[in-house]
């Protein structure tokens, strides 16, 4: 049961905005409704409003440049999941769309409402960040491209201003010769800990560093500072270990119903490891 | 806005319904009488409430009605050809795949959405895919076999 709203289906990106701009906080973005519909019924939160953005066909795209990858606002998770040029550019983040949450939310929710709903348990933000993506808002003032490090700014909350709303994702193609992993540990619907690990690794070493992210157990996902690991030899468990220690030094975990916050930064370790594991287990 | 007429093929049958915009999909078809769809959880957790939207499995407690609009809504109803049982159904009571039963419907439903767009998924795949269904009294082995069993039976009989 739901208290009373009304939702206006949005020919256009401008005629979202406009709308955005009339009701200001009164008004949500709405797609799949995963989120902001559970807000409302645990009475969390309430929007008179909701703008519907699923009518503008356009966002609902996924095409990719030589080296860009743009995926449309309404794409859903099941659509990126399922689709053929994520798959052959991006496979990593197919197989991280496919073990979002459940097949019911993957069918009706969107990769963009997962970023600007900022649930800090969530898989997308990790891997996201590090690959460098970058969110495509358009508002008032016209258009911005922020980097999703940067759109994130706590629980619940993003810089998205009250009459924007993001139109697109776009992800930096990965090299050639890049590696792309994403481990995640879920006891629950959402992930306790989620790695992303993006790394070049010729005969066994780190050319330059790795980079590496961990979501889900902070309020924002935290980039482990690695510089001190270029070069270094991928292979080693005692490289690993420093890794693994380095992931949990850059976390401050909050103790939830997934965990302790020492419970939470043992796994940090966990899968730090398991990510490059995983890195090291793929042909480059 | 605010009230409004949609129209959908509610188990194959056209239908026009006056709905509110914040009333929710499992509202609508449990208020035409269609009470095999079940809530439990209303948080897209437990999946006792799954329905086809156009083919795809969504958790009713949480989509609205007006999203049926134009589309066609699939409930546990629309299974059974008359008296005659959906290879599902057989395959869950042949394999004993519920007691209390209050889960069935939405793992039915979402295993006809997993064999309607794979109709040979190994176990793995299964168990992936109905991850998102829970049942608290079977255990989940005899689901899973019931599933695979309904697998082969529409393979064999199309």
């Amino acid at each position: 049961m739901l208290r009373r709203f009304d939702v206006h289906r949005a020919a256009s990106v401008k005629e979202a905005v406009q709308l955005r701009r009339l009701f200001g906080e009164d008004a949500a973005v709405y797609a799949g409704g995963t989120e902001i519909l559970l807000a409302m019924k645990l009475g969390i939160a309430r929007w008179p409003h909701l703008i519907d953005v699923k009518p503008i066909v356009s966002l609902g795209e996924i095409s990719a440049t030589k080296d860009t990858l743009r995926i449309g606002a309404t794409a859903t998770h099941w659509a990126i999941e399922r689709n053929a040029l994520v798959t052959r550019v991006l496979p990593a983040l197919a197989r991280l769309e496919a073990n979002v949450a459940n097949v019911r939310v993957r069918a009706a929710g969107t990769l963009a409402g997962n970023l600007a709903f900022a649930e800090p348990h969530a898989d997308p933000p990790a891997l996201l960040i590090a690959l460098g993506a970058r969110v495509i808002l358009e508002g008032g003032a016209g258009l911005r491209s922020v980097p999703v490090a940067e759109l994130i700014t706590g629980m619940y909350e993003t810089t998205i201003a009250a009459d924007e709303l993001i139109v697109a994702i776009e992800l930096p193609l990965p090299a050639k010769d890049t590696r792309v992993a994403y481990v995640k540990f879920q006891i629950l619907e959402r992930p306790s800990v989620g790695v992303a690990a993006v790394a070049t690794v010729r005969d066994g070493r780190f050319v330059g560093a790795p980079t590496l992210v961990v979501g889900a157990v902070d309020e924002t996902p935290r980039t482990v500072p690695t510089a001190q690991f270029a070069g270094e030899d991928a292979r080693d468990a005692g490289t690993r270990e420093a890794l693994a220690e380095a992931a949990r030094a850059a976390v401050e975990p909050i103790a939830d119903l997934a965990g302790t916050l020492e419970y939470k930064r043992h796994l940090v370790g966990v899968f730090a490891q398991r990510a490059v594991a995983s890195l090291m287990a793929q042909a480059s | 806005m605010g009230r409004r007429e949609i129209q959908l093929r509610l188990n194959g049958g056209d239908r026009r319904v006056e709905v509110e915009d914040q009333m929710l999909l499992i509202e609508l078809v449990r208020s035409l009488g269609l009470v095999g769809t079940k809530l439990s959880c209303d948080t897209q957790v437990c999946g006792a409430c799954t329905v086809l939207l156009d083919g795809r499995p969504v958790s009713s407690c949480s989509t609205l009605a007006i999203e049926a609009d134009g589309k066609p809504v699939g409930t546990i109803e629309g299974l059974a050809d008359g008296a005659k049982l959906h290879p599902l159904q057989e395959a869950f009571i042949d394999r004993f795949a519920f007691q209390c039963g209050y889960c069935t419907p939405g793992m039915i439903i979402a295993a006809k959405a997993l064999l309607d767009e794979k109709p040979s998924p190994d176990a793995a795949e299964v168990r992936h895919w109905m991850e998102g269904n829970i049942c608290r009294c079977t255990g989940y082995q005899t689901i899973v076999d019931a599933v695979l069993d309904a697998a082969d039976q529409m393979r064999t009989t199309r």
